[in-house]
């Protein structure tokens, strides 16, 4: 089933100076600015200056480490970051069109917090906020918060229970936090002098949330954000995430290796979609591609080699790997939209590279295919996503 | 030879969700669109301020079992709105309200360093507690802390954050790309908490930040909260009241600060400050009766009665006489989710204060509320203002103000092209800014030093 949408989706995501783990050695990558407003503000206005649809910001609560499950002692990659939600707010007064979309960890945190986070970035950005859910199973991330123990997820992927049970509770969460927007409708607000009420309480609903791990109340504290819902994204790679991703969210991330693989994933997320009584919603997919871009082929795959050596290992990641040209990652992009993405979310080896080459190669070689819009048209990042602004659930007129 | 007068600090209130705020007037703008952020913040730093204020309070408030519909409700989330104004603003402070009951340290800490990061030095952390089991409804834990430990976890809170801000030193990171080392050392960032409320240890993900940690606000006046704000805090948010009581009040507070190794200028108090200015002192008077009237409408008025009297008063007319019965005292309370119900300690007796005022002054409901409750700080011509601001601070009464205008978002505008001048003139007030961060405007000593 070919995408809806005529031309692909570029998505940008970042994460520290590149998502090569040399690339802070890169020349320009500026490892020493990675706390500072300025760093995180130019990024996303070069990605806005190549119309780019949106930007995401990796997170996590725990420090960056090599090592799955613990810190670990390396000294010779970049350590340390900011709350993604934060760069996320500090950067949208400062840009008009780029959709901003942070990574909010559901599994420590709370939904009413995260709730009106997102409500206000959504306000910040005048309706240009996401947000990605993801879920933390890692020990060291849970003696962080020190409430509970990590959720027991087998390593071998032979039994999923625990994996189940993270992804329910993150759909819980997810539920929360869409019934907390909803949770004023969107003319609550009456400033009714001849009654003295400045909101209507009838407009005001407790969303009394009762799930296996938590209970909320409600209403929220903050007013329905101008995109009603702003949008709600995950990354998966597997079976029960993909349900997360099918019954929960509005835009999903995946990692195809090629294009067998690619359908099998859109089968299945369909499927789940349909099972979850979301078949006739719009649900896209974006595929995840880890970037390496030259003006020839063979000089992208040198540059890898080197941070590689670099590195003093060979680059492993979850997303298919591509090196080469701009108007090759174009082919590759055309033919993931033609085979049923919406488009694709991009990881720059190394931003200060590759971000250039995507804003000012990339995208003109798809316009030039006719693939790639010319302009920002839409206001709101849902709608750029072809999404209605969602009724909300408790409005009764 | 005069001896060189103190200077005033002054801070920027969002006007917030009660009837101090009034909606009604046409002035009145959003209070959830960024553009009435951004024009406050912006009139402050144009002004020299200090600082800009958000309250927070994590429930809607309730009154009969009702959500309360008279005054401005909801608001955005303080941080998200904190960063966002670090994006327009270059030297004004930015300082939130963030709850120690209903967050986790290690959040609230990452946060608050990220927003110190983002923008340049200049985030500060008003530290509230609160323990009831109605905000409690809209969180994770419930209301699981009981009254008499709002303080151990408050000060444990803060504790466990300053751990988690001092994990770090300044100089881990090298990021020397030619010889590939990023960090100096293998363990930066890493901490352990283990004390009665928090049993907490890692890494920390967010380096050390330009002012080492926030600039510690804390409020309550009660023997405990003064000890705690002695301890630990770098201001301490005040309600405003007499020259008399406020000496007391920062006497005492200043006084207990050696026995913690502190100086007395380590610590500022800045009490909330509500002001009219008028052409004429007479005008402005007037001006200030009006506001008055507006703040406290007949409804507003029951409401407040309903507050102390701790029962439905709906059939009472606020133009009429107070009511004849004693308030209701119990466990239960008709407001829910509002701080300042807490301050009638004696309901009964207020009542009889009340009462004997009302009959005295032959005064309705409504205006004996607008009486007892929430008069201006300090109403007159911009040159009587400055003066009183002063005066008030130059007898030891205070540090500065926390200015709560009371319309949204243009309410300081008159006071920052009028008073401020006057105040500079004085040679009280800052003409420009000489620091970077808002420990540097506070003139507090570096964190750490």
């Amino acid at each position: 089933m070919p995408s809806p949408d005529p031309t692909p989706h570029l998505a940008l995501a970042l994460d520290g100076t590149g998502w090569h783990p040399a690339s802070w050695r890169e020349p320009g990558a500026r490892p020493a600015e990675l706390l500072s407003a300025k760093y995180w503000t130019e990024l996303v206005q070069e990605a806005e200056r190549g119309l780019l649809d949106l930007v995401t910001f990796e997170d996590a609560m725990a420090l960056q480490s090599d090592h799955p499950f613990r810190p670990d002692d390396r000294t010779d990659q970049v350590r340390g970051r900011l709350d993604s939600v934060l760069v996320a707010a500090r950067v949208a007064p400062l840009t008009s069109h780029i959709g901003i979309v942070p990574t909010v960890q559901v599994t420590h945190t709370e939904p009413f917090h995260a709730s009106k986070a997102i409500a206000t970035l959504d306000y910040v950005s005048t309706g240009r906020a996401g947000v990605r859910v993801r879920v933390s199973a890692r020990p060291d991330e849970a003696a962080l918060f020190g409430r509970r123990d990590a959720a027991r997820v087998d390593p071998t992927g032979r039994d999923d229970t625990g994996l189940t049970e993270l992804f329910a509770e993150a759909g819980d969460y997810v539920e929360v936090v869409r019934r907390l927007w909803d949770s004023w409708e969107d003319d609550a607000e009456i400033r009714d002098a001849a009654t003295g009420r400045f909101v209507d309480r009838a407009k005001l609903h407790y969303i009394d949330f009762v799930g296996e791990h938590f209970s909320v109340r409600g209403p929220s504290i903050t007013p329905r954000p101008p995109q009603g819902q702003p949008l709600v994204t995950a990354l998966a790679h597997q079976t029960v995430p993909y349900r997360l991703v099918a019954r929960s969210t509005d835009l999903g991330f995946v990692t195809p290796q090629d294009g067998d693989h690619l359908a099998a994933i859109l089968a299945e997320i369909r499927a789940e979609q349909a099972a979850g009584g979301r078949a006739d919603e719009p649900l896209p997919v974006l595929g995840d591609v880890l970037v390496f871009l030259d003006d020839d082929a063979d000089a992208a795959a040198a540059r890898k080699a080197r941070l590689d050596e670099l590195a003093g290992a060979e680059l492993r990641t979850d997303a298919l790997v591509f090196t080469g040209t701009p108007a090759g990652l174009a082919d590759l992009v055309q033919d993931w939209h033609a085979a049923g993405l919406a488009g694709v979310r991009l990881r720059p080896a190394g931003n200060a590279h590759d971000l250039p080459l995507i804003t000012r190669a990339l995208v003109p070689e798809l316009q030039r295919r006719g693939a790639f819009r010319t302009a920002y048209q839409e206001s709101t990042l849902r709608e750029r996503f072809g999404l209605a602004r969602p009724a909300n659930r408790y409005a009764t007129a | 030879m005069t001896s060189p007068r103190k200077q005033i600090h002054l801070a920027a209130h969002f006007p917030g969700v009660n009837n101090t705020t009034v909606w009604s007037d046409p002035a009145a703008g959003s209070h959830i669109d960024f553009s009435s952020f951004v024009h406050l913040a912006r009139t402050a730093e144009r002004a020299k301020f200090d600082f800009l204020f958000l309250a927070e309070g994590l429930r809607l408030r309730e009154q009969n079992g009702l959500i309360y519909d008279l005054d401005v409700v909801g608001r955005p989330d303080t941080f998200t709105v904190l960063a966002a104004l670090a994006a327009v603003t270059d030297r004004l402070g930015l300082a939130g309200t963030i709850n120690s009951t209903f967050n986790e340290p290690y959040e609230v800490a990452r946060q608050f360093a990220t927003l110190d990061h983002l923008s340049g030095g200049r985030a500060a952390w008003n530290v509230v507690t609160s323990w009831d089991e109605f905000t409690g409804e809209n969180f994770r834990r419930g209301g699981f802390l009981p009254q008499d430990q709002r303080y151990v976890r408050a000060r444990e809170f803060l504790a466990a954050t300053g751990v988690l801000f001092d994990s770090w030193s300044g100089d881990e990171i090298v990021a020397d790309q030619e010889s590939g080392r990023f960090l100096r050392v293998p363990d930066a960032g890493r901490f352990a908490v283990h004390s009665t409320q928090f049993d907490i240890e890692g890494r920390f993900a967010v380096p050390r930040s330009p002012q080492g940690r926030p600039v510690i606000f804390q409020a309550g006046d009660s023997d405990e909260g003064r000890e705690f704000a002695a301890a630990s805090a770098d201001a301490i948010f005040t309600r405003h009241g007499t020259l008399e009581a406020g000496r007391e009040f920062y006497a005492d507070v200043k006084g207990r600060l050696a026995r913690h190794g502190r100086t007395p200028d380590s610590l500022k108090i800045l009490p909330a400050a509500t002001f009219v200015l008028g052409d004429t002192d007479a005008d402005a008077q007037e001006k200030a009766d009006l506001i008055r009237h507006q703040q406290v409408s007949g409804q507003t008025a029951i409401k407040f009665l309903e507050q102390l009297w701790n029962r439905d008063l709906s059939s009472h007319d606020p133009d009429g006489p107070l009511p004849a019965e004693d308030p209701h005292v119990g466990d239960s309370h008709i407001a829910r989710g509002r701080a300042s119900v807490r301050m009638y300690r004696d309901p009964i007796a207020t009542a009889r204060q009340w009462r004997e005022l009302a009959e005295a002054k032959n005064l309705s409901i409504r205006e004996l509320i607008i009486q007892v409750t929430g008069r201006q700080s300090f109403i007159g011509t911009p040159s009587a203002v400055a003066t009183a601001l002063d005066e008030f601070v130059q007898a030891g009464a205070s540090d500065g103000f926390i200015l709560v205008p009371h319309i949204t978002p243009g309410g300081l505008d008159e006071f920052a092209d009028t008073v401020v001048p006057l105040l500079q003139e004085r040679g009280v007030f800052r003409t420009e800014y000489e620091g970077t961060t808002l420990r540097e405007h506070l003139g507090l000593p570096a964190h750490g030093a």
